[in-house]
């Protein structure tokens, strides 16, 4: 029915070097449409100056995004929807990401991908915002890491605790703790929402 | 909180993130990708995986898939996870399959089961879970599966579950409204949840369902305006509030809502004003999701019935974001502005420079939001300067997309607000030289149309006289090196058409010019085939004006062509041959069209008749004889195609022969606009246009001053200078006024304090904007700014109207059109031309004069009526209605000696005076014959017309000669 407009069309996380973070497609897109699309997109946003809009104009349709550290959020519009109220959707997420990872970093996001589909799960369906309340995002998804994590100590074993031990001390290290990190590295473990905007 | 708890992959998995992210190319990042993908077709069909492996092996599948590669061999996998027991591992079942899936896949069938199982959990997380894929995945087919379910879970005891619920019924009546129809009524019940996350969710269905029936839901305006005002004063419960505001996303989603209900509904209006006049006073405009809402509120007053205190609020508020340094902000003022405009035309001009500056700025985004802003702000004073604008800026970018769409603006702007022909044909000169391969074909043929109808008047110089220039300003173009394809098809149609109708130029030139067209573009077959029928056309008119064809030795060999054109055919038998045949046929109808005399000739080819129709015998009346006859021999009788299954083939080829001969033999009409193609497709700038476009209406009641006097200008022009839509607008350039107006303006505004003295009747409102301006800001303007301003907002907006008069009806009718997005220009031109439009027209027409100037004019009107009775019947009808009701008998009595002989005499001033508004005596009158055939260079000529025309009602201004020029000729 095109009657029936969504109101974003899909999500985009893609870093400053052009590589994807996270993808959700509300509108039905192939995949070979998806692959054009993210090049389209990066090859428009991220060669965009910093001082100029947070939307662009693409296929008739409008793209608002936001940069936090090295990271793009991006989402998709129709071009009479408001543009501004975006943009706070895409900060209420990210805020929400950083109440759940404790000072998100790209780090967090890479790694634990499906988190942030969750709780982006969470924040939309179907393209529209369905929980305004920060507070109702992180209970819910508590609830369910919760069960999730009874779950795990029930098949807990050595193994497991070593792993997460070592990917841990990875983490840190990546987040600028310790002597190896690229410049690559380094940018993905800049701290998404800055300590002062808090 | 619990993030490092996610930490539980494997190493093989981190290891495979940290090498893509240390992928210092695509292809080696592909690479990865694709052996990662070996690995996993490989361990993922392994026997016995314990589940969290599965896990695992499903998010990397996800990984894979969001990299842009196929994972469609591990979907299954994910199918099976959502049946798994344990919610942690049916979580990322559901999820996987939610990323993978569309909601038309097969695998779907297999999921529905466990989404109905699992929606009867009794842990509501699981609950929430599969209510995320129902919103996903439930299509058209498998929606009856769990609707039952899903009602049942909008009693839920969690709230989580009964927002889900709502947004998983909304997504039903998106794919199927049939499917839920019964259940709407639910929203409205949820309505009044007690948890807010619950009601904002219910806003969303209630939008769409309010969308598309408005009046059903007339009855919840109180409840929306109560809901909002209590969402403002902060009754809901903290956790809602975002940077300090009260729930912004509940308000924007409301102040949507109402924008609908209140749309044209005063009694609706009322009710909102306060509530939308608090949210105004309340925002905080520092933070962005306060300008969000503001920028909402600017939304909803443009919608509603308009309150002027409401909408003074929005113009505060688009001019503090105007004013703002973010681009944001000042976008969507921009935005903001284009929607208020439709309402208070006025609010634009104190924004002159703001916009000017936005329209400068090296943000694409910002400059193309501006143009939309001038495209809605469009009049006929400024359309030259904002089309050059769009043109300038449309050959300057790459962007197929945009292009094709500032393209087809311009057209459309050129199209409905043209000053004139020789401007209206070279603006479509340079949209196809330029974008002429992107625009949509039916802008050539609405262009070729055009060319052909003319612009609707009756005056058959203006139509010859565009088409000359046309013709003219073509050949010229001829000599640029590449031209589109679409392009060169208009200008061989119309070289064919009307090359030789003026005499200015010779057959032989014209056709000398067609032959180098198809010879330059020879790999382009089309272009050849008008350029061959472009020539049969001049043969034809040649020979049936009686006069030997002088055949250039080209011409011969472009005639002759034909035979290589078959070779060609036999060669490339099995590809394109289509083409080639359609060239041959041209190439032989040719042939045979030179050979036949001038009454055959012209019988096939009349001069001028691409707009007649072609009438079609198809009942093949005219060949009974010859069946009789042969019937009589003993032929077999028709049988009817219904009577005879088997023989459909033949029926069909007989048929089309006999269709053939009934329209003698060359069909050269149908190969001219090959409609077919054509229709399926649409303008997508009209889609956007809907409500884009200034509503004339409310307009009308204002016009009376212009409509009598304006006109009058014009219907006399047009006896000597052809024009395109000059009539019915004011002819008030832009750029007259900002020369003088802006150093008088600046002069007073140093006399006055408030800059409110009168500079000139008509430029007083105008002029004390920019005074206000010029003083608030006390910065120093460029002169260019100035004068682009000036022209943009050039004439004060009470002076421009949508017309009344001559084409008045038409304009209107065209942004109904347009309203109506699937329909096209094309069909908007053919409405403006039609004579059926015309009595509307006229009568349009004199509603206002009656108001005003009645006496005075309605006996002209009538006596031209009973002078000429041949030429004005159509036109005396239509006024004796009027003129029959205010018209005095005396006044009539006394016009009918005087100009009775004056205008006797000359038939076609008589006709451009039969426009009524012509009011003025017969002394004014010949005035403006004296004025029109004595202009020149002149300058106290013009002055002096100038004052004439001034007192006409019309100002236009000796600065702008060319202009003023076109007008009066």
């Amino acid at each position: 029915m095109s009657l029936f407009v969504l109101q974003i069309h899909f999500v985009l996380l893609i870093s400053r070097q052009g590589k994807v973070r996270l993808t959700k497609w509300y509108s039905p897109y192939s995949q070979k449409e998806r692959t054009k699309v993210i090049r389209e997109l990066s090859g428009l946003i991220l060669t965009r100056g910093p001082k100029l809009c947070n939307f662009v104009e693409w296929r008739g349709l409008r793209v608002v995004y936001k940069r936090y550290a090295s990271l793009y959020f991006c989402m998709c519009i129709d071009e009479d929807d408001n543009e501004l109220e975006i943009l706070e959707i895409i900060h209420h997420y990210v805020e929400v990401l950083d109440r759940y990872f404790g000072s998100v970093c790209e780090l967090d996001l890479i790694y634990n991908f499906h988190k942030a589909y969750f709780i982006l799960d969470e924040l939309l369906i179907a393209g529209e915002l369905q929980e305004p309340s920060k507070r109702t995002v992180a209970r819910l998804v508590a609830a369910q890491d919760s069960l999730v994590e009874t779950a795990k100590e029930q098949t807990s074993s050595i193994t497991n605790i070593i792993a997460q031990a070592a990917n841990f001390t990875i983490k840190m290290l990546h987040k600028g703790y310790g002597p190896w990190g690229s410049n690559a590295l380094h940018l993905e473990s800049l701290l998404l929402v800055d300590v002062c905007t808090r | 909180m619990g993030s490092q708890g996610g930490f539980y992959q494997s190493k093989e998995f981190l290891d495979l993130v940290k090498s893509i992210g240390e992928a210092r190319s695509k292809a080696e990042e592909d690479r990865i990708v694709l052996s990662e993908i070996e690995t996993l077709k490989r361990r993922i069909s392994e026997p016995d995986i314990p589940k969290r492996k599965m896990k695992e092996y499903i998010i990397r599948l996800v990984y894979v898939e969001m990299l842009g590669h196929d994972a469609s061999f591990g979907y299954i996998h994910a199918v099976k996870m959502t049946h798994d027991d344990s919610l942690l591992v049916k979580r990322t079942g559901y999820l996987a399959v939610t990323l993978f899936l569309n909601e038309d896949h097969d695998l779907i069938i297999l999921i529905v089961n466990t989404i109905q199982k699992d929606l009867k959990s009794d842990n509501y997380l699981v609950v929430c879970a599969a209510l995320n894929a129902v919103c996903k995945l439930i299509n058209e087919e498998t929606i009856p599966a769990v609707l039952p379910q899903i009602v049942e879970l909008l009693a839920h005891p969690k709230e989580a579950v009964r927002k889900k619920a709502i947004v998983a019924l909304h997504r039903f009546y998106q794919k199927s409204p049939s499917s839920v129809s019964h259940l709407v009524s639910n929203f409205r019940k949820r309505l009044c949840d007690n948890d807010p996350g619950v009601m904002g969710a219910t806003l969303c269905p209630l939008f769409d369902l309010i969308t598309n029936d408005v009046n059903s839901y007339k009855d919840l305006v109180i409840s929306f305006v109560s809901i909002l005002k209590q969402v403002a004063e902060r009754r809901l419960p903290k956790a809602y509030d975002y940077h300090q505001m009260p729930a912004p996303f509940i308000q924007i989603k409301l102040l949507k809502i109402l924008a609908l209900l209140g749309s044209g509904d005063k009694q609706a209006s009322e009710n909102m004003y306060t509530v939308v006049g608090d949210i105004f006073r309340k925002c905080d405009s520092s933070s962005n999701i306060g300008n969000a809402v503001l920028y909402e509120c600017i939304c909803c007053v443009s919608s509603i019935y308009p309150n002027p205190k409401l909408l003074e609020s929005a113009a505060d508020a688009i001019s503090r974001f105007l004013k703002s340094d973010s681009h944001n902000l000042k976008y969507m003022g921009i935005d903001a502005l284009g929607r208020l405009i439709k309402i208070s035309p006025e609010i634009a001009e104190q924004h002159q420079l703001a916009v000017i500056d936005c329209l400068e700025d090296p943000d694409d985004t910002l400059k193309r939001k501006t143009f939309e802003l001038l495209y809605k702000m469009t009049k006929s004073t400024n359309v030259e300067v904002i089309v050059d604008r769009m043109i300038d800026y449309m050959i300057s970018i790459n962007d197929n997309h945009y292009k094709t769409e500032i393209a087809s603006r311009c057209v459309e702007l050129a199209e409905q607000f043209a000053p004139s022909n020789q401007w209206f044909i070279q603006t479509m000169n340079k949209v196809f030289e330029h974008a002429g391969d992107l625009v949509n074909i039916k802008v050539a043929h609405n262009l070729m149309r055009l060319i052909a109808e003319g612009f609707g008047e009756d005056d058959n110089t203006a139509d010859s006289q565009l088409r000359s220039s046309a013709v003219e300003s073509y050949l010229h173009i001829l000599g640029e090196p590449k031209l589109p394809s679409v392009f060169l098809q208009v200008i061989c149609w119309v070289l064919g058409e009307y090359g030789t109708a003026d005499g200015k130029y010779s057959a032989s030139y014209i056709t000398g010019k067609l032959c180098d067209v198809a010879e330059a573009y020879s790999n382009d077959e089309t272009v050849k085939a008008y350029a061959v029928t472009a020539l049969m056309k001049i043969y034809a008119f040649e020979i049936a004006a009686g006069r030997k064809v002088d055949m250039l030795p080209e011409v011969g060999f472009q005639a002759l062509d034909y035979k290589f054109i078959l070779c060609k055919c036999i060669l490339i038998a099995v590809f394109d041959v289509v083409d080639y045949l359609h060239l041959l046929q041209r190439a032989y109808e040719l042939q045979a069209v030179i050979g036949l005399d001038a009454h055959a000739v012209e019988s096939i080819m009349p001069a001028d008749a691409s707009c007649e129709d072609i009438e079609v015998d198809k009942a093949l009346s005219f060949l009974n004889g010859y069946i009789q006859e042969s019937i009589e021999k003993g032929a077999q009788p028709y049988i009817p195609e219904s009577e005879r299954s088997g023989m459909l083939n033949i029926s069909n080829f007989r048929n089309q022969d006999h269709h053939e001969a009934s329209s003698h033999g060359l069909r050269f009409e149908a190969y001219e606009l090959p409609k077919q193609t054509v229709q399926a497709r649409i303008p997508p700038a009209s889609l956007a246009s809907t409500e884009l476009v200034p509503v004339p209406e409310p307009m009308y009641p204002r016009e009376s001053y212009q409509t009598t006097t304006v006109p009058s200008v014009s219907s006399d022009a047009a006896s000597t200078e052809l024009k395109l839509r000059l009539d019915g607008v004011q002819k008030k350039w832009g750029r007259q006024t900002h020369f003088p107006s802006t150093s008088t303006s600046n002069s007073t505004s140093q006399k006055t304090v408030n800059g409110i003295t009168q500079v000139d009747g008509s430029n007083t409102a105008n002029s004390r904007t920019r005074e206000t301006y010029d003083s608030r800001k006390q910065v120093e303007i460029s002169p260019e700014k100035q004068k682009l301003a000036a022209s943009l907002f050039g004439g004060p907006s009470k002076t421009e109207k949508k017309s009344a008069t001559g084409h008045k009806s038409s304009k209107p009718s065209s942004h109904m059109v347009k309203s109506h997005a699937p329909k096209s220009s094309m069909e908007v031109a053919s409405e403006k031309t039609s004579p059926v439009q015309q009595p509307p027209d006229l009568l349009d027409f004199g509603e206002p004069t009656v108001k005003t100037t009645a006496p005075s004019l309605d006996p002209f009107k009538h006596l031209e009526g009973l002078l000429e009775p041949t030429t004005q019947v159509s036109s005396a009808v239509n006024h004796s209605s009027t003129a029959a009701v205010t018209k005095s008998p005396d006044i009539m009595g006394l016009y009918t000696e005087t100009p009775a002989g004056a205008h006797h005499k000359d038939n076609d001033i008589l006709s451009g005076l039969s426009n009524p508004p012509m009011t003025n005596m017969v002394g004014g009158t010949t005035a403006m014959q004296v004025a029109q055939s004595s202009k020149g260079p002149n300058l106290k000529d013009s002055l002096e017309k100038d004052a004439l025309v001034r007192q006409m009602g019309v100002t236009p201004s000796s600065q702008n000669p060319n202009l003023f020029k076109d007008l009066l000729g």
